[in-house]
């Protein structure tokens, strides 16, 4: 399976099942693109025909240069020595070993989501979890709770060393000392286990002080920081209750944090709706503004909401994105580089193929943990009752639905068969999916087509930094 | 090759072989939360890649 597109003055090829990204000239691009439906002399006079004044070539005094029968024959010898290689139209054999992994996995649980807090101090229409209550009664962990759920993480974490945490909410600092008791528990349970935790806070700001500042640079190994971007997209949903923004409180409470962090990782995080489909512009703000570790996720939310993304959106979204390259390649030339989560992608040092068709690991080695000690698949999946796995005393008792992610991966998805970025996104987010179609084995096709136009901006980013 | 430059990637067929560790990166432990992408998440067995 391979996908080819023209990007930044770029022609590219990706060959899905191998992994390998090629970039190539014009005429290449289309000998790959003929070869498999024609035979070379219909490929020789099919070029011939289509470029009689020859190919374009930017090293050329004329941007062009001549392109002949031999030059072609050539390119086709390339074309099947890749092909040989296992480089280009590789076959799709991954399908037989797509259980392997989770069942290779067994019962390992590696990573929690603890809802620390289902409240929050904010009261933004566009929460996917209501106001941090995610449909249901205002409440926050207490020690005991997180202590259990941290020993039911390390005995169910099998030969696992890395033992991931995340502190959600709500806003978890509104429960900030059992927040902070939680890791110092963690921290002197690893040792004698063999175990690495790794912290991550995700916060509103509101509340941060130095006493969060100190800590969390010292303890989490990632904390992600809620900003919208502008003042005026950042406060038209990011509301107290009395429905005054937020703004101006927390981002000198982030430029502060951040500031002292020091080379620790972070990541300004924001969200985009109708409201503000050119969030560029936002990425913008956000870099004026001192942060360079940015991430903007399109809302999640039903479509009938006024926050939901249209098809209008969508269309605006994916120039927004080649803009945002061109704006990463300008920095990049200026010496003031920044990274923007999506587009991250270690083309050498990525994921496995095992991780790469299993996904995300929600439901078998990810889980969310409510404030009550119940397990659901994921922190997305808190609320909707039928997705309740069990409890952090109990274990999993919701067998068959555990199942059901246990055998979910990106061949168990039939709309994911001919898809080129299917080995990029693992099939996507689960609760996108059961939200969008009613079952996780669905997809959320605007995700998809966001999503594949942000891996082959990515992949132009990567290719250009390689090539350079 | 004179018209086709190869990128470095890692073979995925490959991994296949030694993959599947599992010490890598949760996704959404990181910064999205409410998409899944695992083509940025790090491998954590360098070694053997």
């Amino acid at each position: 399976m391979l996908h080819q597109y023209k990007t930044a003055g770029m022609n590219i090829v990706l060959d899905t099942c191998s992994g390998s990204v090629h970039v190539v000239d014009e005429a290449a691009y289309d000998v790959i693109g003929l070869y498999q439906q024609h035979t070379e002399e219909e490929i020789i006079r099919i070029l011939m025909d289509r470029y009689p004044e020859g190919i374009a070539d930017p090293q050329s005094p004329t941007g062009r240069s001549a392109l002949t029968e031999e030059d072609i024959r050539e390119c086709l010898d390339d074309v099947r020595t890749l092909e040989k290689e296992g480089k280009l139209f590789t076959p799709d054999t991954y399908e037989q070993s797509a259980h392997v992994f989770k069942e290779r996995s067994g019962s390992v649980i590696k990573a929690l989501c603890l809802h620390v807090a289902h409240t929050c101090n904010l009261n933004c229409s566009y929460c996917f979890a209501s106001q941090g209550k995610y449909h249901g009664e205002r409440s926050v962990m207490s020690y005991e709770v997180g202590k259990q759920a941290l020993d039911f993480l390390v005995g169910h974490s099998g030969s696992r060393h890395n033992l991931e945490v995340d502190f959600f909410g709500g806003e978890p600092l509104m429960n900030w000392d059992v927040v902070k008791r939680l890791v110092l528990y963690a921290r002197s349970i690893e040792k004698e286990h063999h175990k690495n935790f790794r912290f991550t806070l995700t916060t509103n700001g509101l509340l941060i002080d130095d006493d969060v500042i100190d800590f969390c640079n010292r303890e989490m190994s990632n904390v992600v920081l809620s900003l919208d971007g502008r003042k005026e997209i950042h406060d038209r949903y990011r509301v107290d209750y009395a429905g005054n923004g937020s703004w101006e409180k927390v981002v000198p409470k982030f430029q502060e944090f951040v500031r002292r962090r020091g080379d620790k990782s972070y990541y300004m995080r924001g969200t985009f709706t109708h409201a503000n489909p050119d969030f560029v512009k936002d990425i913008r703000c956000m870099l004026d503004l001192g942060f360079t570790e940015l991430s903007m996720e399109p809302v999640v939310t039903a479509p009938d909401d006024p926050e939901a993304l249209t098809a209008e959106d969508l269309a605006i979204v994916k120039q927004q994105y080649e803009e945002l390259a061109d704006l990463m390649r300008q920095r990049r030339r200026e010496g003031r580089p920044f990274t923007f989560y999506h587009y991250m992608i270690d083309l050498s040092g990525g994921p496995c193929i095992y991780k790469r068709i299993s996904g995300c690991g929600s439901g078998t080695e990810y889980m969310a943990v409510t404030p009550w000690g119940d397990l659901y698949p994921c922190h997305q999946f808190v609320g909707e009752e039928s997705f309740r796995l069990g409890d952090i005393w109990n274990g999993i008792t919701n067998l068959p639905r555990q199942e059901e992610f246990r055998s979910c991966n990106v061949y168990s998805r039939p709309e994911c068969a001919d898809c080129w970025a299917k080995l990029w996104c693992s099939g996507g987010c689960a609760a996108n999916a059961f939200h969008a179609s009613g079952t996780i084995r669905g997809i959320y096709e605007p995700g998809c087509e966001l999503f594949r136009k942000r891996i082959e901006c990515a992949i132009a980013l990567e290719a250009e930094k390689q090539l350079s | 090759m004179k018209r086709i430059q190869t990128l470095e990637t890692r073979n995925l067929c490959e991994s296949a072989k030694n993959g599947g560790c599992g010490e890598c990166q949760t996704s959404c432990q990181s910064a999205c939360k409410t998409s899944c992408g695992i083509a940025n998440q790090q491998c954590e067995k360098k070694e053997d890649k």
